[in-house]
């Protein structure tokens, strides 16, 4: 319904984005996400025909968005804006009846009948009939942003194009909006949002459309595209992609934008003590990697939602093989071996021996297990610290390496 | 549809009250004449045209002579009561030809100010916005300061001159085909000012008709004729209906240009075209009244509090409600022992009104 060929667009003289594809099918809701700047609008509004593009082509039914008149684009693609400030005030419902302006020919009948079916079905779609006489400037901004979309029905249109349409919603009304638009796409609409919100997109989209640096980083099913390394390719910030525990959806937790990392630490551990020398170090903006982590350890959870690259493994269990490697890989590639109360298993004592500095991690709780722990504690590249204090030891451990300040 | 049937009551209604204001102010002057007298002059003097014909003038500009199509409209006159001969004289040479022409004025200059709000989103804009009165007055002063042998003289000047002021503040204001609005806004004011320069320039040139330039600068139909009537009623009128025609339009353009562009509306084309009509109603206008303020400003706006901002109804009700408050106007203006230009009672009259719109309504946009 909609396809973009090979789209270049620049905005005053600077290149948005260069060679763009995508394409979204009949009943098709597709998500536009990316970064500010990334040119989500730009994208709309090259489809919409507000911006020329510099070379490519927009199709949309089949026809070149380029070769249509304004009318003729009006009644293929109808876009609703972000927000729009009506400075005079018209009602709601003559906001929504202007939806009908590509319908109208300027001499000659206009299907009056016509337009106050689709003015009228529009109102009730939208749940704005209620208010469909009052001046739209003294409605909501969350009922203002839903009296556009019911303009952009009345509009009566194959493609739909929505401009962070949930920005100004509550929740409720978020949804709301979203699931109409999912069930206008079912009954045949195309549909193409830009969305700000990650699991809102995941939640309602049939596919998404990451947007970064001017081109398409990647598309898919919401699954698919919602990755760690997908997300932070893109808004260039450490994500989690977790499941929603309700919806099975993804669900994105950013853990803000990523620092220069000049050191990496490897833990091994277990229980809680694991889990705050991995925060500790991740949050002061060390590359973390962990493993062997017990399956269903609070540790393992961690590690995952915050998108390490963990090695988990059955807990009480003797290592596979396969695990072995995969941690030995791992613990090669790090400055620092951090052992926070290690899993008893066999084969992690092997793991531990090893020629890097080793930061030993005893629980707050002063009851320090050492299982497994080889190594000797008077040794000049290796210090038994306390959680709170493991920063300050890895530093001393790897003097030289710099470990960003802990704030 | 509710909209068309609220427009046509509104229509007829301010239509009475327009020809009300006609005939009360036929019957005001230094001579009293009974109101049936007025009544049946005025209706004697309703025109219809019933023929074209071209016939060839011999004009001069700048010393040339050439022979100039003309048009020559004949009129009959379908009603023909009986009334006192000097009474008719009176009514129908002196007075009325004033009245229609304030009317025909006061008409364009509201409907262009309802233009003007509408395409800059500002309830502030006026007909002059882009700088067609400074042009006019240019054109106007000039003449009157340094003579010229022109057809129409004086009015003709001001004609173009409001036309290429208008235009070349449109020209300023354009690049790659695009006009943004507050580019020309911001032209116009530029403009206006550079031509009021050349204006109280010129007026110290003027010397013996300084008196007659500043008249006409305050705006004022004395000594109209119906010569002035058949230019400008037809241009109006003309100029009415293409901008009528584009009232939906200028209604979705209120929700700004790319949202008018989504909804199928050729926002540059439609822009040009409204621009060009605006000023040239504005300039036949200001040509033959000068420069009368407050009219394109107050009416509108006070229409749009009345009826809404929904151009289909706001054009046609704020273009009869000018005439009806531009006749009005000028009977003052007039009516008083020593006459004061028209523009003077339209300023004193429509900013009161407009401070008391101001203290009433908390204005937010500008």
């Amino acid at each position: 319904m909609i396809d973009i060929d090979d789209l270049t667009v620049s905005r005053g003289g600077v290149t948005v984005f260069e060679d763009v594809s995508l394409t979204v099918a009949e009943e098709e809701f597709v998500a536009l996400v990316g970064p500010n700047g990334a040119g989500k609008t730009t994208a709309l509004q090259a489809i919409n025909g507000v911006l020329t593009p510099d070379s490519g082509s927009v199709q949309v039914d089949g026809r070149p968005v380029a070769d249509c008149s304004a009318r003729e684009r009006g009644r293929l693609v109808a876009t609703v804006p972000q927000d729009t400030h009506v400075g005079f005030e018209f009602s709601v419902a003559d906001i929504v009846a202007m939806g009908r302006t590509p319908h109208h020919t300027r001499v000659g009948r206009t299907d009056h009948e016509a337009d106050h079916r689709a003015v009228r079905r529009a109102l009730d779609r939208t749940a704005t009939d209620r208010f469909a006489d009052r001046p739209v400037d003294e409605v909501s901004g969350g009922e203002r942003q839903r009296v556009l979309l019911a303009r952009a029905l009345a509009q009566d249109t194959p493609a739909l194009l929505l401009d962070e349409p949930t920005a100004s919603l509550d929740v409720n009304h978020q949804v709301e909006t979203l699931s109409l638009v999912s069930d206008l796409t079912a009954s045949g609409k195309a549909a193409l949002a830009a969305i700000h919100d990650l699991d809102l997109a995941a939640r309602f989209c049939d596919r998404i459309v990451l947007l970064a640096d001017g081109r398409v980083l990647t598309s898919g099913p919401p699954a698919d595209v919602l990755d760690t390394a997908s997300l932070d390719a893109a808004f260039d910030a450490d994500a989690a992609v977790t499941t929603h525990p309700t919806t099975g959806t993804p669900l994105v937790t950013a853990l803000g934008e990523r620092r220069d990392r000049d050191l990496t630490a490897h833990v091994v551990g277990t229980g809680r003590t694991a889990t705050r020398v991995i925060a500790r170090l991740h949050d002061a903006g060390a590359t973390v990697t962990a493993g062997p982590l017990p399956d269903g350890d609070i540790a393992a959870e961690t590690a995952r939602a915050r998108g390490l690259n963990a090695v988990a493994a059955p807990p009480f269990g003797p290592l596979d093989a396969a695990v072995r490697d995969s941690v030995a890989t791992l613990r090669d590639r790090a400055d620092v071996l951090v052992a926070a109360d290690p899993p008893a298993a066999d084969g992690v004592a092997a793991l531990l021996d090893t020629s890097l500095p080793v930061v030993r991690v005893e629980s707050d709780r002063g009851d320090a297990d050492t299982r497994g722990l080889s190594t000797s504690s008077s040794s000049e590249t290796t210090r038994a610290t306390t959680p709170t204090d493991v920063l300050d030891a890895v530093a001393t451990v790897t003097a030289g390496r710099e470990l960003p300040a802990d704030d | 549809m509710h909209t068309g049937v609220r427009t046509v009551w509104w229509s007829v209604g301010l239509s009475v009250v327009l020809a009300a204001a006609i005939l009360v102010s036929a019957t005001i002057g230094p001579v009293a004449i009974a109101s049936d007298t007025v009544a049946k002059a005025t209706l004697n003097a309703i025109a219809v045209p019933a023929g074209v014909s071209v016939t060839a003038e011999p004009a001069s500009l700048f010393g040339a002579s050439a022979p100039v199509p003309v048009l020559d409209v004949a009129y009959t006159y379908p009603v023909s009561l009986a009334v006192p001969t000097t009474a008719e004289t009176i009514v129908r040479q002196v007075r009325l030809p004033r009245i229609v022409l304030a009317a025909v004025v006061g008409f364009s200059l509201a409907a262009a100010g309802a233009v003007m709000q509408g395409f800059f989103r500002n309830p502030m804009a006026d007909p002059s916005i882009i700088g067609v009165s400074s042009g006019a007055a240019v054109g106007a002063v000039a003449t009157i300061a340094f003579p010229l042998a022109v057809p129409f003289g004086l009015q003709t000047a001001a004609f173009v001159g409001a036309l290429l002021a208008a235009f070349g503040v449109y020209a300023i204001a354009s690049e790659g085909g695009r006009t943004p609005v507050a580019t020309l806004l911001l032209a116009g004011v530029a403009v206006q000012a550079l031509l009021g320069a050349a204006v109280s320039y010129m007026l110290l040139q003027t010397g013996q008709s300084l008196r007659e330039a500043v008249y006409w600068l305050m705006g004022q139909l004395s000594g109209s004729s119906w010569a002035e009537v058949e230019v400008t009623l037809p241009l109006s009128l003309l100029a009415f209906a293409v901008v009528y025609v584009y009232a939906r339009d200028l209604n979705v353009l209120l929700l700004g240009e790319t949202d008018a562009h989504t909804l199928g509306i050729e926002v540059e084309r439609t822009k040009r075209i409204l621009l060009a009509v605006a000023s040239v109603i504005t300039a036949a206008a200001v040509s033959v009244a000068g420069v009368i303020g407050f009219v394109g400003l107050i009416v509108p706006h006070a229409m749009r509090l009345l009826v809404g901002p929904d151009h289909r109804i706001l054009l046609p009700t704020s273009a009869l409600a000018g005439a009806a408050f531009l006749v009005a106007a000028d009977t003052f203006a007039r009516a008083g022992p020593a006459e004061v230009p028209v523009g003077i009672v339209t300023a004193a009259l429509g900013a009161p009104f407009f401070l008391y719109l101001l203290r009433d309504r908390e204005v937010h946009a500008l």
